[in-house]
């Protein structure tokens, strides 16, 4: 393996969609992913690509819109609230059926929320975000390394399967710096198979080519997303991508994606060492979600605990893989704050002991509004203030 | 070994690309390495902090809340950092600015006056760098080789009078050793 380099999240993931043959990139600013932008605007230009900082969230995926219909390897990067704006956008591009890539440098929500990481648009990433029947491939690293690495597989899943796909980082990720090495070589984008559906100056040798995300004649569009089915099947089946820690023996399998998921291991670590038979199961494909090794898993352990940085996200998938065979619990880290290792092994222990330390639980949550001001009776609830 | 670390201090005293630099050292001793910045908003004159992990396995959190070392370079940072210390930590003080004292007893610490000796040294710019020289030498996470050797990388454009300079005022922290 190449020499590490110490690399920068986002500038690793810049440098890896350059790798991977990208030559458009179109962005708006926003902590915090700027370095994406920043460093594309000046390699671009030296791999003979195109970089535009557009003038809103809007413009750069709809920038992105064009360039993906003439089958160019093209991206767009954004944090939370920018990535919300994309969303008309991105439910374009996938009704079109263009291969994309959209990085989503997750931070606090909702509305502008804060800078720093977190993990509150997994149900946006996962389950379209914007309006249609649609899905995005969805890709979650959790080191630099993996940052660096998966524009590379985005693209290509992309252009397998004719979908939008998505990396969804946080601003953790992003900001972080560790040793980089890309197990690939640079891609010239001239050497990949042509597309030929693609957009482009037509010499007569090919019929009529469109680009578009809708059917208007009757029957036109059921037919159009049914045949997409056929290829969301095939992602569901094929794609899927995970990684497994200590799972074997675990009696807890704490399931984590991205950042999360470092913290999650370095419990794991600390329970192992005191003989509690804790694993780590990571989703590494958001969508095509891992359900069905979940689903194995849950055969063998006697409970789960999901570990976000959210109110409980991807713990809907979760508990739909495990259909309520085993306990799923969550431990929360909502608010953009980082998760605690020792929380999460003392988490995995209350689980085991049938305590509530650490472990997030909205009855809890409710009751104690109960016993403060929420009650009917309660006078402030009465005048509509909720505290 | 697992070494885990805070550098705080005024924005412009370096502490971020100091602890760039001391990523960078670890990544030449083929170490596994973590650094984060904080880059919440920020006044001009304000506090910057890193963290900075160097260790033999895998690095789990790049975010240190229990450093087993802070640096600190200025009066605002003693009172932030001293408190999330491990115990038996390593609190390197900037004896040159800060004239507050750590309140903890279960901690070891080293009284750096970084200014003065970085103009004994030749130039005042340094005195993060002397931080940087009793880090090493009191912990032993990377040699001052590692360090000079990831300026090189850091700093591509470094003339080698610059590097002799701030090699110089590595070595003239790691003699300082903890009380």
């Amino acid at each position: 393996m190449a020499e590490k380099v110490l690399m920068k999240g986002n500038e690793a993931l810049a440098e890896g969609a350059i790798r991977a043959g990208c030559r458009f990139f179109a962005g708006y600013p926003i902590t915090p992913q700027n370095e994406v932008p920043e460093y594309m605007s000046w390699r671009q230009e030296e791999v003979g690509g195109a970089f535009v900082q557009a003038e809103s969230e809007v413009a750069a995926i709809n920038m992105i819109y064009g360039a993906a219909s003439t089958g160019t390897r093209a991206m767009t990067s954004s944090s939370s609230p920018g990535v919300s704006l994309k969303q008309e956008g991105i439910s374009y591009m996938a009704g079109a059926d263009l291969p994309c890539l959209i990085v989503n440098v997750m931070r606090g929500g909702p509305g502008l929320g804060n800078i720093a990481g977190a993990q509150g648009d997994y149900i946006q990433a996962t389950r379209g975000g914007g309006n249609g029947d649609y899905r995005l491939i969805v890709l979650a690293p959790n080191s630099v390394e993996e940052l660096g690495n998966f524009p590379k597989m985005a693209f290509e899943l992309a252009e397998k399967y004719r979908i939008p796909a998505m990396i969804l980082a946080d601003g953790i990720l992003g900001q972080m710096m560790e040793g980089m090495s890309y197990n690939f070589d640079p891609i010239d984008p001239k050497t990949l198979p042509a597309k030929p559906w693609a957009l482009g100056i037509n010499d007569g040798s090919r019929g009529k080519n469109m680009v578009s995300s809708y059917g208007l004649a009757e029957g036109e569009l059921e037919k159009m997303i049914l045949k997409r089915a056929e290829r969301y099947a095939l992602i569901e089946r094929d794609e899927v991508r995970y990684e497994e820690r200590f799972t074997e023996d675990a009696d807890v399998i704490i399931v984590a994606y991205g950042i999360s998921s470092r913290a999650a291991m370095a419990a794991v670590n600390a329970l192992r060492s005191e003989g509690v038979k804790a694993g780590l199961f990571r989703p590494i494909t958001l969508w095509p979600f891992p359900s069905k090794r979940i689903a194995e898993l849950a055969q063998s352990c006697k409970a789960m605990l999901c570990a976000e940085m959210s109110l409980g996200q991807m713990i809907i998938d979760v508990k739909l893989a495990t259909a309520g065979k085993i306990p799923v619990h969550l431990y929360a880290k909502p608010g953009a704050f980082f998760p605690v290792a020792e929380e999460i092994a003392v988490a995995v222990k209350s689980v085991l002991n049938g305590k509530k330390d650490f472990l997030f639980n909205l009855a809890d949550l409710a009751e104690k509004a109960d016993n403060t001001c929420h009650k009917p009776e309660n006078k402030i609830c009465k005048e509509g203030t909720l505290l | 070994m697992y070494q885990g670390v805070r550098i705080a201090g005024f924005g412009g005293q370096g502490v971020v690309s100091a602890g760039v630099l001391l990523a960078q050292a670890g990544l030449v001793e083929d170490k596994a390495v973590s650094w984060f910045p904080s880059y919440g908003p920020e006044m001009r004159g304000g506090t910057a902090n890193c963290s900075v992990v160097i260790s033999d396995t895998e690095v789990a959190t790049p975010v240190v809340c229990a450093p087993d070392t802070a640096i600190v370079m200025n009066e605002p940072s003693l009172p932030k950092f001293e408190p999330m210390l491990k115990s038996g930590g390593l609190l390197i003080i900037n004896s040159s600015l800060i004239k507050s004292k750590p309140t903890r007893t279960d901690i070891k610490v080293i009284y750096v006056p970084c200014n003065e000796i970085a103009e004994e040294v030749g130039s005042l710019r340094t005195s993060t760098m002397v931080a940087l020289g009793a880090f090493a030498g009191n912990t032993g996470a990377v040699s001052l080789d590692a360090i000079e050797n990831a300026m090189k990388k850091v700093f591509k454009r470094a003339k080698p009078e610059m590097i002799a300079l701030n090699r110089k005022a590595l070595e003239a922290g790691a003699k300082l050793k903890a009380e």
